[in-house]
C-alpha cells in the first residue's frame, strides 16, 4: 500500500510539476463551458417551441454528459500516453522494476493518479450542472445527475486502464495515444446499428460496447450489469497491464 | 554475500552469459572487466531481479533471485548503464522519492538524503531540477540513488562513464570508501579503474568468464615472459647473433628502426630473470651506441587482450 502511494505520489507530481496537467485541465474546462452555453441556449429555446411538457433540464443534462464522455475519448489519451511508454524510454523502468515494488503497485499508483487528474477535470464542470439543478423547476433529481458523474468517471477509468495498458506495450507516446483513442473508438461504434436487434449476436454486441452502459446512468439508473461491466473492463485491463509489465522481464531488453 | 552458479541467459539464439559461477564476499569490491557486449549488464540485471535467468542460480544477500526477488530488491542499490532519472525532479525529491519505493521509513528519509547528498557532493544542487543538471552532475545523482538507502549490496553498471578526469577519480574513492561496509560490484571497461578500485577482478569475454582474481595476481602472474626493449645502431646480423648469445634471451625479433638508421629489437626473456645488464655490457664491448634499453612490463591492458583474444581465438579453433 506504501509502495502504491509513493508512486501515485510520483505522478500526481509528475503532471502537476509539468504542464500536462494545466493544459489538459484548462482545455477541458474551456471546451466544455463553450458547449455547455451552447446547449443551454439550445434546450431553452426548444422548451420555448415544446411548450410545458418539454423536460429541458433533463435533456440537458443528458445531452452535458453524453459530451462528457466524448471529450474524454479526445484528452484521456493525452493522460495516459506517457504513464508507461516514457518510464520506458527514460530507463527508469529499470529503477521502478528493481526496487521492492511488485508490479500491480506501481499499475495501480498510476492508474489512480490518473482516475484524480480525471476528477480533477470533472469537478469544474460540476459547477455548470449545479448551476442548472438550482434554477430548474422542478428540478431534476439530485440521484440523477449523481450516479451520472459516477457513469462518467466509470466510462473514463475504463479509457485510462485501456490507455495505461496500451501504453505499457511501447516506448512510443504517440503509438500509445493513437492506439488508445482508435480501439476505444471501435469499442463505441461497434453498437451502431445493432439498437433495435433481437438476435443474440446483436446483443452481445451491444453489450461489449461501451457506450451503451452509460444511458442507464444518464437517466438516474444505477445498473448492476453496468456497473459490472464497467468495473470488469478496469479490472481487466490492470490485469493485463500488470502481466505487460511482468513480460518486460521476458522481452529482450 | 553474492553467489553465482552455472548462471546462463540466452535470448533467444543468443546466449549472452553462458554458465557463469563466482562469489563476492562481504565488504569487496568486485570488478566486472570486459569488452562492449560480454554480458556484464546482462549478469548484473539478473543479479537485480531485473532479468530472470536462464538457468542456475544467483543469491544476493541470502535470498534467490528468482524465488525471492523482493527480498533481493530491498538489498540492493543499482545504477545502470543510464542513470534512471527523472527530469521534472529536483535532486532532494528525486532521492526521497527513491527512499520512499526503498520502503525507507519517513523518520530517516531526510536524513539519508543528506547523507547521500554530501557522499556524492550534490549538497548545493538539492533544489535543482535534474534536467538543469550536466552529464556528470546527473551521474552522480544515479549514483546517490544507488545508495540513498544505504542497502548491503552496491552494483554499478560503468560508473565512471561521463565524468571529468576530477569526478572519476573523486568516484572512485567514493566507491573506495564505501567497501567494507557495503558489497559491489561494478562493471567497466576501463583498465586502470579497476586496478585502483576493485580487491578482485572477473573478466568476462562473450558471456564467459575468462579469468578471476586480484588484480595484483592478474599482472604478475602474466609477467612470466619479460620483454625488453633495446634500441642500438649496429648491423643488422651482427645485431641479432650477439643477443642470441646472450643466455636466457629466449626469442629475439631485430627490426630496422625508423629513417635514423638504428635497429631495435624485443627480447623475451624467462621469467626472474634479468638480462638487461648483460644485454648493455655485450653492447658496449662493441662499440655500438645504445639508445634505448627497457623493459616492457605487462599492464591489465596487455592481460586483457591475451585473455580475450585467446579465447576468441580458441574458438575460432573448435569451430574449424
Amino acid at each position: 500500500m506504501r509502495s502504491v502511494y509513493a508512486i501515485y505520489r510520483k505522478e500526481m507530481g509528475h503532471y502537476f510539476v509539468s504542464p500536462v496537467a494545466y493544459v489538459v485541465v484548462s482545455l477541458f474546462f474551456l471546451v466544455t463551458a463553450f458547449m455547455f452555453s451552447q446547449y443551454l441556449r439550445a434546450v431553452v429555446e426548444q422548451s420555448f417551441e415544446m411548450g410545458p411538457d418539454f423536460d429541458g433540464p433533463s435533456q440537458l443534462l443528458r445531452a452535458f454528459l453524453g459530451l462528457l464522455a466524448l471529450l474524454s475519448l479526445f484528452f484521456m489519451p493525452m493522460v495516459t500516453m506517457g504513464l508507461f511508454a516514457e518510464e520506458r524510454k527514460r530507463g527508469t523502468m529499470e529503477l521502478l522494476m528493481t526496487s521492492p515494488v511488485r508490479d500491480v503497485d506501481i499499475v495501480l499508483g498510476k492508474f489512480f493518479a490518473s482516475l484524480t487528474l480525471f476528477v480533477v477535470m470533472l469537478l469544474p464542470t460540476a459547477s455548470y450542472v449545479v448551476y442548472v439543478w438550482l434554477h430548474s423547476d422542478p428540478a431534476p433529481p439530485l440521484r440523477v445527475l449523481l450516479s451520472g458523474y459516477l457513469g462518467v468517471l466509470l466510462f473514463g477509468g475504463c479509457l485510462l486502464a485501456l490507455g495505461s495498458f496500451l501504453s505499457s506495450l511501447t516506448e512510443s507516446q504517440i503509438i500509445a495515444a493513437v492506439l488508445t483513442f482508435a480501439i476505444f473508438l471501435f469499442l463505441w461504434v461497434i453498437s451502431f446499428g445493432t439498437r433495435d436487434t433481437e438476435s443474440v449476436l446483436g446483443q452481445v454486441i451491444q453489450y461489449i460496447s461501451v457506450i451503451g452502459h452509460l444511458d442507464d446512468f444518464e437517466r438516474g439508473i444505477i445498473d448492476t450489469s453496468g456497473l459490472v461491466y464497467y468495473l470488469s473492463f478496469i479490472g481487466f485491463f490492470i490485469f493485463l497491464t500488470v502481466r505487460s509489465i511482468d513480460s518486460l522481464r521476458w522481452r529482450r531488453a | 554475500m553474492i553467489e553465482v552458479q552455472d548462471l546462463t541467459k540466452a535470448y533467444g539464439p543468443v546466449t549472452a552469459v553462458d554458465h557463469v559461477s563466482f562469489s563476492v564476499n562481504e565488504g569487496e569490491i568486485l570488478g566486472f572487466l570486459g569488452p562492449n557486449g560480454a554480458g556484464k549488464t546482462t549478469t548484473m540485471r539478473v543479479l537485480t531481479g531485473y532479468l530472470p535467468a536462464t538457468s542456475g542460480t544467483a543469491k544476493v544477500a541470502g535470498f534467490d533471485v528468482t524465488t525471492d526477488s523482493l527480498s533481493v530488491r530491498r538489498h540492493i542499490g543499482y545504477l545502470p548503464e543510464a542513470p534512471p532519472l527523472y527530469p521534472d525532479m529536483s535532486v532532494s525529491g528525486y532521492l526521497d522519492f527513491v527512499l520512499r519505493i526503498k520502503n525507507v521509513p519517513a523518520a530517516n528519509r531526510r536524513a539519508r538524503v543528506d547523507d547521500a547528498l554530501t557522499k556524492t557532493n550534490l549538497g548545493d544542487k538539492r533544489n535543482e531540477l535534474i534536467k538543469r543538471l550536466s552529464r556528470g552532475y546527473k551521474q552522480r545523482v544515479g549514483l546517490a540513488q544507488a545508495l540513498v538507502h544505504d542497502p548491503l549490496v552496491i552494483i554499478l553498471d560503468e560508473p565512471t562513464v561521463g565524468l571529468d578526469p576530477k569526478q572519476i577519480i573523486e568516484v572512485r574513492h567514493l566507491i573506495k570508501g564505501l567497501a567494507g561496509t557495503h558489497t559491489i560490484i561494478l562493471s567497466t571497461h576501463i583498465l586502470p579503474e579497476v586496478s585502483m578500485t576493485c580487491d578482485r577482478v572477473v573478466i568476462i569475454n562473450k558471456g564467459k568468464i575468462v579469468a578471476v582474481d586480484t588484480p595484483q595476481n592478474l599482472t604478475t602472474q602474466l609477467r612470466g615472459a619479460q620483454k625488453i626493449h633495446v634500441e642500438t645502431q649496429a648491423p643488422e646480423k651482427a645485431f641479432a647473433e650477439l643477443l642470441a648469445q646472450i643466455a636466457g634471451a629466449n626469442a629475439v625479433k631485430v627490426e630496422p628502426a625508423r629513417a635514423s638508421g638504428h635497429v631495435t629489437a624485443t627480447v623475451e626473456a624467462g621469467a626472474g630473470k634479468e638480462i638487461r645488464n648483460l644485454i648493455a655490457a655485450k653492447i658496449v664491448e662493441k662499440g655500438w651506441p645504445l639508445y634505448e634499453l627497457r623493459g616492457v612490463s605487462l599492464s591489465l591492458e596487455d592481460i586483457f587482450l591475451q585473455l580475450t583474444t585467446d579465447d576468441a581465438a580458441h574458438a575460432q579453433a573448435s569451430n574449424n
